[in-house]
């Protein structure tokens, strides 16, 4: 079924390998194919020091990536935080995706193997640079020796080390085997960050150049010989199952082969795609439906409504929040959040290859080791029989922490004689996502001379930790529920947050771009909006004043006002609003100008946002990241919402769930501040930031003070009342 | 049973059994295996399978291979080759436009369209050309800079 393109692409590949590397510069990131990946613990002969770094006697230097590129830039940040210490020469430095290995690759963070929450540069920071440092040590002692000097007396560079004295050099290559030979010392010194030579430039990106010109190979592109094509449905309604199948009409459809019927979901197997989709499409299905049917927004909008009612588990309490609360005018409101898709460019696609004694997976994912033990058991096979190899993914977005995509592939697979290209319509990838959850928070607040004095935060919904991640689920809260709103930027003398779980009934929910903060920097920049007009104070103002300690965040929100002219007067029905926020270790001040129009139409002019996140490893891809994250973070202001019908999700694909694009896209100017303190994370950042400066710029526009996104338009319209 | 299908692809005649209404963009990634093109929607609302057709931007999910016998076909894995295409990836990576990359086959294959016809455009030929184009990482700001750099010729 493949023409010689794809076969020359598989023997350029098994060159490739036939080196020992599977992504070098000159062929970068081509994995998949059926080849094997390399052992972390095979050396052939290099220096492997440790499970990031190998280098071979030309000196070639392949840094094992422990955590997946997916559009954050991560490939390049860590092979910078690596070359630094090692000292290593950029040009000889080449890329492997890492295998499934939790030991090895394991995120420090979440002790799984797994690439999300803005963890990657945090987690693994220290590991690398000791990693590197390591690596460096053990080849100047190795230098040192031979030369009979001090190792203290030689110096490293560019994947040399010099000894100045004697004007003796060695690349490292040429050290490779004596290296091996020398046992890690403890304690490495690390560099001092003024030192730095690669951290904190602004590098070009490794994984872009195959990204122009269609080389690069994400998991939907995987290409194994003799491979079939499969689309799947599975039960409108969550949790429904399969009744009766008719396919006689889909078994005529030219290029179908079979079709997969299992006690949830059927696949049609073709020659290519068009001709599963087209099978898929000509079948007649029953569906068992089950009790899921009867549920629909509302009821879960009730439910979560009553139990945001209820007390919670307290999460943080300082000051005395029941007199705080007595002592004053109490104000109060309640915010909530619908659920959302990810809708990842590339839709959910897993390719596998189920032998009786094997299976074998390409595909793009966050959870490497996660998906491998998953398939193991829909496989029915023990772990180490089972083989991921990993591709660049096509948006990650937190979709893809999830094994479902493998999981419903491998049991396809397990029916089908070959390997078969598992691919989701985007449909099917909407209408079974694993969703954000709904959301409600609840605040109420005193003031106090022009501060709050007292603030009282609820929020209920799901658990999405007690479900991913159990052990890090304790006393009924969940870490990720509660980020950003335990810590919220200001002093308030009396404050107390609770959380209420609320699982919505059916409805798979997940991390979602931004996770938890997404709902409380909403709820708690928002209301800190309402009480600054309460306050009768500027926005910006009433944050200073309450930011006397706080110097990292007074300095971006200064510098975010200074940027954006937040003093500047603007025409009518044309509004700023700024939001200012803790994000994984990063400070984040964003202003956002907006124009509401006589219908209330919203349009974006203008984002401005200063982060500081430390030492910021590649300056350009923080950047990046805020633009696309803000990007993110408006499109589900303006336009996200998933709707629950009889059971089913009512959206299905672009033109019903939508994306913000180029012509609405407004201006956007990133700030990053310089710092010395260790690196902040940054992928959600920008998408938390943006819904509540933008909320706030629609209340300084109008008056109107919304509660709930996404925004409505009607609430907006010239003439209705704040 | 159907006919043979003869397409020219990227200056070369390719040869393939499918049906006469199967689009073009499964035709190039299952049949072909040109794995550039993408699949992004199958309803031309992302335009990640962008190619051009006798030079003009075309979504190849709802392109009938019927619809483009005796046409130029030409794709990401070609698009280098011509002027538009070349400036285009050029400003790509000078710009470090790219985040995970998907969609930009399509949102380049949309931008060399667009500066073939009109090699200075302006923000609203920019929106018109590009609006029909979903990047999901939301590049869209580098995107608009890096066509004005390609029109302009001018370096990072």
């Amino acid at each position: 079924m493949i023409a010689h393109s794809s076969v020359s692409r598989r023997t350029l590949l098994t060159g490739g390998l036939a080196t020992g590397f599977l992504l070098a510069f000159h062929l970068p990131l081509r994995a998949a194919a059926n080849e094997p990946v390399q052992p972390p613990d095979a050396t052939d002969g290099k220096f492997a020091p440790n499970a990031f770094i190998r280098i071979d006697p030309e000196g070639l230097t392949t840094l094992v990536m422990p955590q997946v590129e997916m559009g954050q830039g991560i490939y390049t940040a860590v092979s910078m935080i690596l070359a630094e210490e090692l000292d290593a020469d950029w040009a000889k430095v080449q890329l492997l995706h890492a295998p499934a290995n939790e030991k090895l690759y394991g995120n420090p963070i979440f002790i799984i193997q797994a690439t999300g929450g803005s963890t990657s540069v945090r987690a693994f920071w220290k590991p690398l640079r000791d990693a590197g440092a390591s690596a460096r040590a053990m080849l100047v002692q190795a230098a040192a020796a031979q030369w009979g000097v001090d190792p203290a007396s030689c110096t490293t560079s560019k994947g040399e080390v010099t000894h100045k004295a004697s004007g003796r050099t060695l690349a490292y290559g040429a050290l490779a085997a004596a290296a091996s030979g020398q046992t890690p010392p403890k304690d490495v010194p690390l560099k001092d960050p003024k030192d730095f030579v690669y951290i904190g430039q602004p590098f070009k990106r490794l994984d872009t150049p195959e990204k122009v010109n269609g080389k690069a190979v994400y998991g939907i592109d995987a290409i194994v010989p003799n491979m079939k094509f499969a689309t799947l449905a599975q039960c409108p309604v969550f949790g429904g199952k399969v009744g009766k199948v008719d396919d006689r009409a889909a078994k005529k459809i030219p290029g179908v082969r079979q079709i997969v019927v299992l006690d949830d979901l059927v696949a049609v197997v073709g020659d290519h795609m068009w001709a599963a989709k087209k099978g898929l499409d000509a079948l007649d299905i029953e569906w068992n439906e089950g009790p899921n049917a009867k549920i629909d927004s509302k009821a879960i909008w009730d439910d979560l409504r009553a139990a945001s009612a209820k007390d919670g588990v307290v999460a943080k309490s300082t000051g005395d929040i029941t007199k705080g609360l007595a002592s004053g005018e109490k104000i109060e409101a309640s915010f909530e959040l619908p659920f959302l898709a990810h809708a990842t460019m590339e839709p959910l696609n897993a390719t596998v290859h189920c032998k009786p004694d094997s299976c074998e997976i390409w595909t793009g994912t966050q959870i490497m080791a996660r998906v491998q033990s998953e398939a193991a058991k829909a496989a029915g096979l023990p772990v180490e029989k089972v083989t991921v190899n990993q591709h660049l993914l096509g948006g990650g977005f937190g979709r893809k922490l999830e094994p479902d995509m493998v999981v419903a592939a491998v049991r396809i697979a397990k029916q089908v004689d070959g390997p078969v290209k598992v691919v989701w319509t985007r449909e099917e990838d909407i209408q079974h996502d694993v969703y954000r959850p709904v959301y409600r928070d609840t605040i109420a607040a005193t003031l106090s001379n022009g501060k709050i004095a007292s603030w009282k935060y609820k929020i209920a919904g799901a658990a999405i930790i007690a479900r991913w991640l159990p052990p890090a689920f304790q006393k009924g809260i969940d870490i990720d529920a509660i980020d950003s709103a335990t810590d919220v930027p200001y002093e308030i003398p009396n404050f107390h947050v609770e959380f209420v779980r609320a699982e919505p009934p059916a409805i798979p929910t997940g991390f979602w771009r931004g996770v938890g903060p997404n709902n409380n920097v909403f709820a708690a920049e928002c209301f800190v909006d309402e009480l600054a007009r309460k306050a009768g104070k500027d926005p910006v103002e009433f944050r200073r004043g309450m930011l006397a300690n706080q110097p990292r965040f007074l300095s971006v929100l200064n510098l975010a006002a200074e940027k954006a002219n937040w003093d500047q007067p603007l025409p009518a029905r044309v509004g700023r609003g700024v939001c200012l926020q803790p994000s994984f270790g990063s400070f984040i001040a964003t202003v956002v100008e907006a124009e509401v129009d006589e219908q209330g139409e919203v349009n974006l002019r203008r984002a401005t946002s200063v982060v500081d996140t430390g030492i910021a490893v590649n300056p350009d891809t923080i950047v990046a990241q805020v633009e696309g994250g803000l990007i993110f973070g408006l499109t589900a202001a303006l336009y996200g919402e998933i709707t629950i019908e009889k059971g089913r999700v009512q959206q299905s694909n672009f033109n019903d769930y939508r994306m913000l694009r180029i012509n609405q896209t407004p201006k956007i100017e990133v700030h990053v501040v310089k710092s010395g303190e260790a690196p902040g994370g940054i992928g959600e950042t920008g998408t938390t930031a943006g819904p509540p400066a933008l909320r706030n710029a629609i209340y300084a526009a109008t008056g109107v003070a919304l509660r709930r996104l996404p925004i409505d338009r009607k609430l907006l319209a010239a003439g209705k009342k704040a | 049973m159907h006919m043979a299908t003869v397409l020219t692809i990227n200056g070369e005649t390719k040869s393939f059994d499918a049906p006469p209404e199967m689009p073009l963009l499964w035709v190039l990634r299952d049949v072909l295996g040109m794995t550039g093109t993408k699949f992004g929607c199958g309803i031309a609302q992302c335009g990640a399978c962008t190619v051009h057709v006798d030079g003009k931007a075309v979504r190849s999910c709802v392109l009938p291979v019927s619809a483009v016998a005796n046409r130029a076909i030409t794709t990401i894995e070609h698009v280098g080759s011509t002027p538009a295409g070349a400036k285009v990836q050029k400003a790509w990576l000078d710009l470090e436009v790219i985040q995970c990359g998907y969609c930009q086959s399509g949102q380049i294959m949309s931008a060399a369209a667009l500066l073939a016809a009109t090699p200075s455009p302006d923000d609203s030929d920019i929106d018109a050309a590009m609006a029909g184009n979903i990047c999901r990482c939301g590049t869209y700001v580098r995107i608009r800079e890096a066509i004005k750099q390609a029109a302009s010729g001018r370096q990072s």
